[in-house]
């Protein structure tokens, strides 16, 4: 934690944690703190009174099944973004693990999506699937499948899904490839002498010595789906048809700022927080882990 | 490789390329879109090649007043106010965590544990979950519609102080023992030595923040009302919303192709720092 060599106390290690401790404080710890605050608040309707209500707010949002149901979809949902997202960066690395020359040149064609706001991928997939102009829904109709994500749930979930996953690629393709790259060439190697075909290599030892890089990127993947993906939501869907795509944050910010409910929406806040931190505490605990070979 | 399989050697590269063609096909579709007229664009189906209109888009989007039917600042303000936005954002963050880390590792001062978990905590709060209370403590302190109230609570994260705590400690004690030999104080080291042994950090560093900074959407489309002060990436919604009426895809796809340029070049052309940055601050 501190050197072994260090600097006696003055005032200037003060100074020098000031900027950051201030900005913590002011748009941190004392909005943080509000919206515990706000959560155990109850405003009537017109905005003029307040009342403590201790845990009403939780109360009622446990009891409310439209909240329970947006649970289950926001866990729907990422558990979806990262299967679809990882498997298909799993079978593009493992791929490009196989090649010698021009491995940089993939790399550098997979990677960019990366750098695309969710809102853009939003903007671009509702554009390919717009049920009017859109290219693939104009192939879709062409094989006799109707694709309309304003009106069936169904299609505008799996448009999300596609979209948040799409995003995602890039990143776990790099994470995946960099542990696949960290094998020693010599177990590979060695199996292939012994007559593994590269199959069974795969499914035996790389995907077996790559498993705490898929746990890790589980754990991303969930909390990007749950926190990163307002902007693909907001920009496709705006959380319908009839709420076929209100996920948890989208929900915070509907009843918070459309709705005006803030007692229950700093609630929402609350519960959001809460699993942020239990995320926080399972990546880092199984990160730490060192996985023996 | 290990074997010589020269059929699945050639069915790697197909696999890699049905991929990059699914990776690409929405950005390939987007920029074709941006290549062509409006009536075009309106007629199914649509096309796949590039047309020839697009610096006649380029100039519209650029220069002209956005769509018809919307009243929005001119592109060119918008990325203005992008680029102000990102780069804040991350030289702000940057040099915060820089001058707490190096007090937190290089200095014993009562309280010290106290502040690091203060900073650290902030380390699992996304600021979606925040969002209320935080606009509500920007609009008392009257920062809406301004740089500072875009940038400075984005600020408020400790991933980077982690990261630069690191690298600190990695530094070995000798550098600062001969440093005060030669009588360097706390700030002459700090910027003589501790700086330039991690500038290819504060490079990888700066290049995930700015692709964070850059496309920020929930915050600024919070604070901002005046739409002098809107984003290139908010603006999309906007525009989207507008198609409904007006549908000109020529211009929403070349503002989009535009609002997704400046990440997208960094990731490419600074690759290594990009991977570098990614697969350290995340840990």
């Amino acid at each position: 934690m501190l050197k072994r060599v260090h600097f006696p106390s003055s005032l200037l290690p003060y100074l020098l944690v000031a900027p950051q401790v201030l900005i913590t404080l002011i748009f941190f710890i004392w909005p943080a703190s509000q919206a515990l605050w706000q959560s155990m608040l109850i405003e009537d309707a017109f905005g003029l009174s307040t009342e403590f209500v201790w845990f009403e707010n939780f109360q009622a949002l446990m009891d409310d099944p439209l909240y329970l149901a947006t649970f289950k979809r926001t866990a729907f949902f990422s558990l979806a973004v990262a299967f679809v997202s990882m498997s298909f960066s799993l079978i593009l690395a493992g791929f490009a693990d196989r090649v010698i020359r021009g491995a940089t040149a993939y790399r550098t064609l997979l990677i960019w999506p990366y750098a695309i706001a969710p809102v853009l991928a939003g903007a671009l997939w509702v554009f390919m699937f717009n049920p009017t102009l859109g290219i693939v829904a104009y192939g879709l109709e062409f094989l006799g499948y109707e694709w309309n994500h304003k009106v069936n749930g169904g299609q505008a979930m799996a448009l999300v899904i596609m979209a948040a996953a799409w995003k995602q690629v890039a990143y776990n393709f790099l994470f995946y490839l960099a542990a696949m790259q960290s094998i020693p060439k010599s177990v590979v190697e060695a199996a292939a002498i012994d007559g593994a075909g590269p199959m069974k290599r795969f499914w035996t030892i790389i995907f077996p010595l790559i498993s705490p890089t898929t746990f890790f990127l589980l754990v991303i993947n969930m909390v990007y789906a749950f926190f990163d993906t307002f902007g693909i939501i907001h920009a496709v869907t705006q959380g319908g048809p009839a709420n076929a795509t209100t996920i948890l944050v989208y929900k915070v910010f509907n009843d918070g700022f459309v709705g005006l409910d803030l007692g229950g929406s700093a609630a929402q806040s609350v519960i959001l927080m809460a699993l942020v931190i239990a995320m926080t505490v399972v990546q880092f605990r199984f990160i730490e882990r060192k996985v023996e070979y | 490789m290990v074997e010589n399989r020269p059929w699945l050697a050639f069915f790697t590269h197909v696999v890699l390329l049905i991929g990059i063609f699914i990776i690409a096909l929405p950005i390939w579709i987007t920029f074709v879109a941006a290549t062509h007229d409006e009536i075009r664009m309106t007629q199914v189906p649509l096309p796949m090649l590039p047309g020839d209109q697009f610096f006649v888009n380029l100039k519209r989007t650029l220069f002209g007043s956005g769509l018809s039917g919307t009243e929005t600042a001119p592109v060119w303000r918008m990325l203005l106010n992008s680029l102000v936005m990102a780069m804040s954002i991350a030289i702000g963050k940057i040099a915060i965590s820089l001058l707490s880390a190096f007090a937190i590792v290089y200095f014993k001062f009562p309280f010290r544990m106290f502040f690091f978990w203060l900073i650290f905590i902030t380390l699992m709060l996304p600021v979606e979950v925040r969002i209320l209370p935080t606009f509500e403590v920007v609009a008392q302190l009257g920062m809406l519609n301004s740089y500072a109230g875009l940038s400075i609570p984005l600020i408020a994260s400790a991933t980077a102080t982690f990261m630069f705590r690191q690298v600190f400690l990695t530094i070995p004690d000798e550098m600062l023992e001969s440093a005060r030999i030669d009588g360097a104080g706390p700030m002459r080291f700090f910027w003589d030595i501790l700086i330039p042994l991690s500038r290819t950090n504060i490079a990888a560093l700066f290049v995930i923040l700015f692709i964070y900074g850059w496309n920020q959407y929930l915050w600024p489309l919070l604070i901002t009302t005046d739409s002098d002060m809107t984003t290139i990436v908010m603006s999309i919604k906007q525009m989207l919303e507008a198609a409904e009426q007006s549908p000109q895809w020529n211009i929403i796809m070349m503002t989009a192709l535009l609002a997704m340029l400046p990440p997208i070049l960094v990731v490419v052309f600074m690759q290594k720092l990009f991977v570098k940055g990614l697969t350290e601050t995340d840990k």
